[in-house]
């Protein structure tokens, strides 16, 4: 039996230690946000906070994950400065790689409140976006690095 | 066929409100309420397009499919707009595979070639248009005062002269009693509420809350998971496979050969996977053993010289060349491409006795249920397909590959299932988009006017597969999209079509044709204007005399990006502009390549576009931004491999797309021209690697006839350059 934190609460789950962190999250837990990308660490679709550091859950076995404070798109609140400017700058198109952008883009700004250009593109730049929404997304940190959107 | 039932729809909409119902017929749409259909044949096919709830909800179902292009949004838009309604009570519902929700235009539900709004503009601002004239004439009568004095905003009728209004909702129920106006009056562009203006998504909350579902995100009650082991090889049959070890992994359940591998089933995904593993299933050599990139490139430059049939001849192109007094000659060479939606491929579907129930992000809603009735033999009504949000489409969900595997697992098993690929079986079993070759004659006369264009394209055909009836004389209409119909004003023009078919799946790719044809066409010109020693600009403007709206976007996107004005050193500017899918769209970028190590930085691409009306400026903006951005990826990156008889690319290590640190800025500017509107979901995508490859001339001097625009390959256009 494997036990977890996700997004405050406590699951027991009774999987194999070494199944990937992003199948428990999605098939157990139901909580599909946290999406399968390309399952080698690549895309970042399935990008997950482990302990305040953004994680690619596809690599992480869920064994590792135990004793750890795991947040997942859900978890993370919905006023919370990054999600509301990504809203406002009306990021999303196919969305799918949206909740592992968000994940990244929310712990560069644990890290450093004001980024530059550079730091932003460096953070970013595991996740990829196939509509191309690029763009918006370094505008949508900049604006939530700004006090963040309405 | 998928309809209500006369007594299923008064059974739904009875003290529901007001409910339009548009019936096809042979002459195009009717619209319906509840109360007519009494008088109605009870085989009338119908399904509701718009509801009217007495809590003032208006639900508008959307017949389209959304992967990102905006449709769960600029449709409601449309129908709001007529009905004149509260924008924060409108809502929206994926429409089930029915008759009633197929596109009018092409009479199949399906999402494809950029047309979603250039075909359901019409019927749904007919259906806003009739609900608004039913309201205002319930509240008329309500009041007793002539309809004439009523006036419609934001939800509301109001009655000014006695200071009266009464919401949609509270007249829903007396307007469903009403007859519909066949022909409602429209209303005036300038009357316009919301068509014309940046409202934001109604998917946009739900994607940023993870709360959106995909497909890969469909639950069934006792259902399986299904992986299936492929042969890496096209054409190769199953050697052999350890069936017992596959079936000694926990969770697994059962194991299916299938006509394509070998499904096996487990409880979890994760279960599945491992038991496909311990399958070990090893394979035959397949059919092409031979096959490579470096085979197939091999054989599309040899059928440069083999005859074809000519899809354009103006004049006489050959005796123009001959008299020429300067000829330019140049082959391009374009690679298969992958979709990489990032939503890998995947279908849950219950097959049973009775019914059939599939769960696909689907752009072919009517190609699903097709293929569901003829593999379970049972009737339109037993099929329901639910469309969920594609995580990316472009073109790659119009087929129903995916959907047959699903199916046909279980219908073996008899269990719900679900069959999601990894990202190496989606790169490995894609329909790619062509590679194709094209070699190019040009004539200049003394003046530098081009007095001749001869193009013989060698491309497989997508067509012949997919809607053969569409070849016309042997031509595939996407080979030579954007070729044969190329705008320049050149008195002599031979387009020559190849067709070259391969053992490699080819399908539609966003922009389709375009997406190759832009390429040699613009790259193309810009080696002609250099050649007539003109500006790339001023000797396109002089080709398109007659095309305005041409004009006006190459004119736009080069003053926005300031055409000749200077740039940091090392840097430099490209033109191009593709006509594709009832869209006009110019590009100019601005890049510097780095001659040592030979990469290419593109710094900012303008961006010009005339779509006609504008629904939604800003999702217009985005679909620019994202359209020419896998543009760019294409462009610079992308080239599936093979070897060995099969697709030797394999994930994102191999197969990369476009990261941040390669996206440019994007400036996007709608030049507006009040014509009919032309798609938007594809147009962005054809103009960029040309405008990029302009860009890598003007600033090296070397010309780049191959893509993607791979270091080795910069490194090698600038030795011979």
């Amino acid at each position: 039996m494997i036990r977890l934190e996700v997004n405050g609460k406590g699951y027991q789950v009774d999987v194999a230690p070494d199944v990937p962190l992003l199948w428990v999250i999605r098939e157990h837990l139901k909580l599909t946000g946290t999406k399968f990308g390309c399952g080698i660490g690549m895309c970042g679709s399935c990008t997950v906070h482990i302990d305040g550091k953004a994680e690619r859950s596809c690599q992480m076995q869920v064994g590792d994950a135990q004793g750890k404070k795991i947040t997942t798109i859900e978890g993370l609140p919905e006023n919370h400065p990054v999600k509301k400017a990504w809203i406002q700058e009306q990021v999303p198109q196919c969305g799918y790689c949206q909740p592992g952008q968000i994940m990244q883009a929310a712990t560069l700004l644990n890290e450093d409140p004001h980024p530059t250009e550079e730091k932003i593109v460096k953070h970013m730049d595991g996740n990829l976006c196939r509509c191309g929404t690029y763009p918006k997304i370094k505008s949508a940190i900049r604006l939530a690095s700004k006090g963040g959107g309405k | 066929m998928k309809t209500l039932s006369r007594r299923q729809f008064l059974k739904m909409t009875a003290g529901t409100g007001l409910s339009i119902a548009v019936a096809a017929s042979p002459v195009g749409f009717r619209l319906l309420s509840a109360t007519e259909l009494e008088k109605e044949d009870a085989a009338v096919q119908l399904s509701v397009w718009l509801r009217i709830a007495p809590d003032n909800a208006v639900t508008i179902m959307v017949n389209k499919s959304e992967m990102g292009q905006g449709v769960y949004t600029s449709l409601p838009m449309i129908v709001a707009d007529e009905l004149d309604a509260d924008w924060n009570n409108v809502r929206m519902e994926a429409a089930p595979a029915a008759d009633a929700y197929k596109d009018p235009a092409w009479g199949t539900q399906a999402t494809g070639g950029s047309t979603t709004i250039r075909h359901m503009y019409e019927p749904l601002r007919k259906a806003g248009a009739a609900a608004r004239e039913m309201l205002m004439t319930a509240a008329s009568q309500e009041w007793g005062v002539p309809v004439t004095e009523c006036a419609v905003s934001q939800g509301k009728v109001r009655h000014t002269k006695s200071a009266r209004f009464l919401t949609y909702g509270r007249l829903a129920e007396k307007a469903s009693h009403l007859t519909v106006p066949q022909n409602p009056t429209f209303k005036k562009e300038s009357q316009f509420r919301y068509i014309g203006k940046a409202i934001p998504r109604l998917d946009t909350h739900d994607k940023v809350n993870g709360a959106a579902m995909f497909g890969i995100d469909s639950f069934v009650p006792d259902m399986l998971y299904a992986a299936i082991a492929r042969p890496a090889a096209y054409g190769a049959g199953l050697a052999s496979m350890d069936n017992a070890a596959a079936q000694r992994i926990t969770g697994v359940r059962q194991v299916v050969p299938i006509y394509s591998g070998v499904a096996v089933c487990a409880d979890t995904i994760n279960a599945a996977w491992k038991g496909r593993d311990a399958l070990k299933a090893t394979w035959q050599d397949g059919r092409y053993p031979q096959l490579s990139t470096e085979s197939l490139e091999k054989e599309f430059i040899s059928r440069l010289d083999a005859k074809g049939v000519m899809a354009r001849n103006d004049g006489d192109a050959t005796r123009a060349i001959n008299a020429a007094a300067k000829k330019i000659n140049a082959t391009y060479v374009l690679p298969f491409l992958s979709h990489a939606t990032m939503e890998p491929m995947n279908c849950t579907a219950h097959v049973r006795a009775d019914g059939c129930d599939i769960w696909v992000p689907t752009q072919n809603q009517t190609g699903v249920q097709m293929l569901a009735m003829k593999m379970t033999g049972l009737k339109p009504e037993q099929v329901r397909v639910h469309t969920t949000y594609l995580g990316g489409g472009f073109g790659r969900r119009f087929e129903t590959d995916v959907v047959e595997e699903a199916l046909t697992i279980s219908m073996s098993t008899g269990r719900p299932v679900k069959l999601v690929w990894k990202r190496e079986e989606d790169i490995q079993n894609d329909f790619y988009r062509p590679a194709n070759c094209s070699a190019v004659q040009g004539a200049l006369d003394g003046e530098g006017r081009v007095t001749a264009w001869s193009h013989k394209i060698v491309c497989p055909s997508i067509f012949s597969r997919v809607f053969p009836r569409m070849m016309k004389k042997g031509i595939d209409p996407a080979a030579v999209e954007g070729l044969e119909n190329m705008e320049y004003e050149v008195p002599n023009v031979a387009v020559e079509y190849v067709r070259t078919d391969t053992p490699v799946p080819v399908g539609f790719w966003r922009s389709v044709g375009s997406s190759h044809n832009a390429f040699t066409v613009e790259s193309f010109v810009d080696e002609l204007a250099n050649a007539a020693g003109k500006d790339p600009i001023e000797f396109r403007l002089t080709l398109l005399k007659k095309h305005p709206r041409a004009r006006r976007v190459l004119q736009t996107a080069a003053e926005k990006a300031g055409w000749g004005k200077p740039l940091s050193k090392g840097q430099a500017r490209g033109i191009a502009y593709h006509f594709s899918f009832g869209s006009y769209v110019a590009q100019v970028a601005e890049v510097s390549v780095n001659q040592q190590d030979g990469t290419i930085k593109v710094h900012k691409v303008t961006c010009a576009v005339d779509c006609g009306s504008v629904v939604n400026p800003a999702i217009i903006q985005n679909q620019m931004m994202g359209g020419l951005t896998m543009g760019l990826s294409a462009a610079l990156k992308e080239k599936v491999e093979f070897a060995k008889g099969g697709v030797k690319s394999e994930n994102f290590s191999d197969y990369e797309l476009l990261r941040m640190s390669e996206a440019p800025e994007v400036d996007v500017h709608i030049v507006k021209s009040g014509e009919k509107s032309g798609g938007i979901g594809e147009p962005g995508v054809p103009p960029i690697a040309p405008a990029v490859a302009n860009a890598v001339f003007a600033a090296i001097g070397a010309r780049v006839r191959r893509l993607p625009m791979k270091p080795e390959t910069m490194l090698e256009a600038m030795k011979q350059a």
